[in-house]
């Protein structure tokens, strides 16, 4: 059999299991508290599981153990941002946000501010954000089938990404919060397997001595030590000084972008209280740190193993490098039936990662514009439960054909940098805009509302006149160059920018509300009338 | 449901010594922990744009200070989610409990 017909095989499989959840999760969801927070009753563990699912794209898994087999060490350092930046979430945000909050992170905004203004921005930077970060995924799930299922035909990318956008949007529409939470655990477990298998496998090659495998990896590479020391990729010397500062900048992005991305924060939502939502992060800090210690095993596993050359033929970006590997070590371990089940499982994987991450993004911004824009700015919460979950599943149609659209648009564009821009536009708009409600009792509304447009508007702009948009080889628009913005990532500006503006839009104008902060300062740190979970 | 308060009660709850204990215990604890991981992440980033030279020197094997400090990174991630952890439970989940039982007895 070829590996092709196994990995289809095991991905229906999966879609088949993670199908029947969301039909009976389904009949478990009954108002909106279901829909939008699967009734607040997971455990820790099991939202913990989630929130690797949702978190651990497959721009982490393939994309970072691409990076490290093409370019060395600087994958690791992406891999710390993403991990580190879970500290913010746990200190700072996910407590407080589950004690305070209803449904969405415009909820907390809008508590002690006036709410039609907060709620569309926070809608609006929610959408967004959501829609950069799904766009990505999709774009990527085209070229992955190519890669992976050797559908080289634009057509063939085409239906992949139709295929995807079908099964996430049913996802969100028939199994909502709960169903969406259980197709995360699910992959979270079975990403989590899948790696920690081949990285025991190419470790018992190397008979657990990393300094050999390291050495493997930069003698095959040609790059000698520079291959386990940063600079191959990010802020490489060639670059001078702006490469060095975009490496930086690049990291606050990453750091502070956790915390402030929408599909992240609704998943704190999810449990009892806030003690189930810290223990939820420590569950996810320990899956997350482990994983990105196995992809850095992985990367270099591939770059030894499987050798430099090999994997940029198949993928330039190294994409493939994982599932390679997979084939390669399988094969050499078990023979060649070995390697085509290795590399189906892990394709398998990688497809069932991507699903459950699109399906996450889809239901923050359905629930976003159904209960942020529908209820409470269009309608001025006049609206009962049932409407504006009905609204929810609608927009959830709405908007994953607008990425299923804009995806295709886009498939033959490198919209690789659209993870990046998310998480900068989260930590420039996001961030300031919570941290302020939970911990600045002078903030107000024209501050919550400067932070969010500030910091999006300061981001996405920036990005657009950036090497990554225009005047570049590896640009979106290659042909042409209008750019001026010296930096691919803008965080090192955007994100003291949102927070500038956040403080700005605050001292001038007059507006707060000392009792109201008095509420949400009390009830944050206490849990007093915060949300309860549903009993059915 | 949520049970609806005078905002006047909130006040009064804010103002208690007991109240304004919880909130120096919190962020006495995690704004200076913020500022200190932040301050060693970027030290980490900065480093590795900067001082290659350093990261490069190899400490046993193939074993650099870059990928040391790497996993210094994850083992400093992992001690504070457990230090923070630690110190929830024991100083401020019982204050919290204790004055969100206060709060919920004055409302009914």
């Amino acid at each position: 059999m070829k590996h092709e017909t196994l990995s289809t095989i095991l991905f229906l499989v999966f879609v088949a299991g993670t199908l029947g959840i969301t039909f009976w999760a389904s009949r478990h969801t009954k108002d909106a508290t279901d829909f939008y927070a699967g009734g607040r009753s997971f455990s820790g563990v099991q939202n913990g599981l989630a929130i690797g699912g949702d978190y651990m794209s497959a721009a982490s898994f393939l994309g970072i153990a691409g990076i490290i087999a093409l370019s060395g060490y600087d994958g690791f350092l992406y891999s710390i941002g993403f991990l580190v930046a879970w500290l913010v979430a746990l200190l700072l945000v996910a407590e407080l946000m589950r004690n305070s909050g209803k449904y969405t992170m415009a909820d907390v905004l809008a508590f002690r501010m006036s709410p039609r203004p907060v709620r569309t921005a926070a809608g609006v930077s929610t959408i967004t954000v959501s829609i950069f970060y799904l766009l990505a995924q999709m774009v990527g799930a085209g070229a992955l089938v190519g890669l992976l299922l050797g559908i080289k035909s634009d057509s063939g990318k085409m239906w992949t990404i139709i295929a995807v956008g079908l099964l996430m949007v049913i996802y969100v529409v028939i199994g909502g919060m709960k169903g969406t939470t259980w197709v995360q655990i699910v992959k979270a477990v079975m990403l989590m397997t899948g790696a920690a298998l081949v990285t025991l496998l190419v470790l018992g090659k190397f008979g657990f001595n990393v300094s050999k495998l390291l050495g493997d990896a930069a003698a095959q590479s040609g790059k000698g030590d520079a291959f386990l020391n940063s600079g191959l990729k990010y802020g490489t010397e060639a670059q001078g000084i702006a490469g060095k500062i975009d490496l930086i900048s690049l990291g606050l992005a990453l750091v502070l972008g956790t915390a402030g991305l929408p599909h992240i924060l609704i998943r704190f939502y999810t449990v009892p209280t806030a003690k189930d939502a810290r223990k939820s992060v420590m569950w996810g800090i320990g899956i997350i740190g482990v994983f990105y210690l196995l992809t850095l095993v992985l990367g270099f596993g591939a770059a030894a193993i499987v050798g430099s050359k090999k994997i940029s033929t198949a993928n330039a970006a190294g994409n493939t490098a994982a599932p390679q590997l997979a084939e390669e070590i399988g094969r050499q371990i078990f023979g060649d039936v070995g390697g085509t089940i290795l590399l189906a499982v892990i394709a398998a994987v990688a497809f069932a990662t991507i699903l459950a991450v699109v399906a996450g993004l889809t239901l923050a911004s359905s629930s976003s514009f159904a209960h942020d824009l529908y209820a409470h700015v269009f309608k001025r919460g006049n609206v009962t439960d049932k409407e504006e979950v009905l609204v929810a599943r609608l927009s959830a149609f709405v908007i994953g054909a607008v990425a299923i659209v804009l995806g295709i648009l886009a498939q033959s564009l490198n919209v690789a940098f659209l993870v990046a821009l998310a998480f900068a536009v989260a930590a420039s708009g996001n961030l300031p805009a919570i941290l302020y409600s939970l911990f600045w009792k002078r903030f107000n509304t024209a501050g919550a509302v400067s932070a969010i447009y500030g910091g999006l508007i300061s981001a996405v702009v920036l990005v657009i006149f950036s090497p990554v948009v225009s005047g570049s080889k590896t640009a979106m628009f290659p042909d042409v160059d209008f750019h001026w913005f010296p930096l691919s990532n803008p965080g090192i500006v955007s994100i003291p920018l949102g927070f500038l503006f956040g403080y700005l839009g605050t001292v001038l104008s007059k507006e707060y509300n000392a009792e109201k902060y008095a509420e949400i300062e009390v009830r944050s740190l206490t849990g007093v009338g915060a949300e309860k979970a549903v009993q059915h | 449901m949520t049970v609806q308060h005078d905002s006047s009660v909130y006040e009064e709850i804010q103002a208690s010594d007991q109240f304004q204990e919880l909130r120096r215990r919190y962020r006495s604890w995690a704004f200076p922990m913020t500022v200190a991981f932040l301050a060693w992440y970027l030290l980490y980033v900065v480093l590795s744009g900067f001082a290659r030279g350093f990261m490069g020197t190899k400490l046993f094997g193939n074993i650099n200070v870059a990928l040391v400090f790497g996993l210094l990174q994850f083992v400093s991630t992992f001690l504070i989610a457990w230090a923070y952890s630690r110190h929830a439970a024991s100083k401020l989940d019982p204050l919290a409990d204790e004055l969100r039982d206060k709060v919920e007895e004055k409302a009914k």
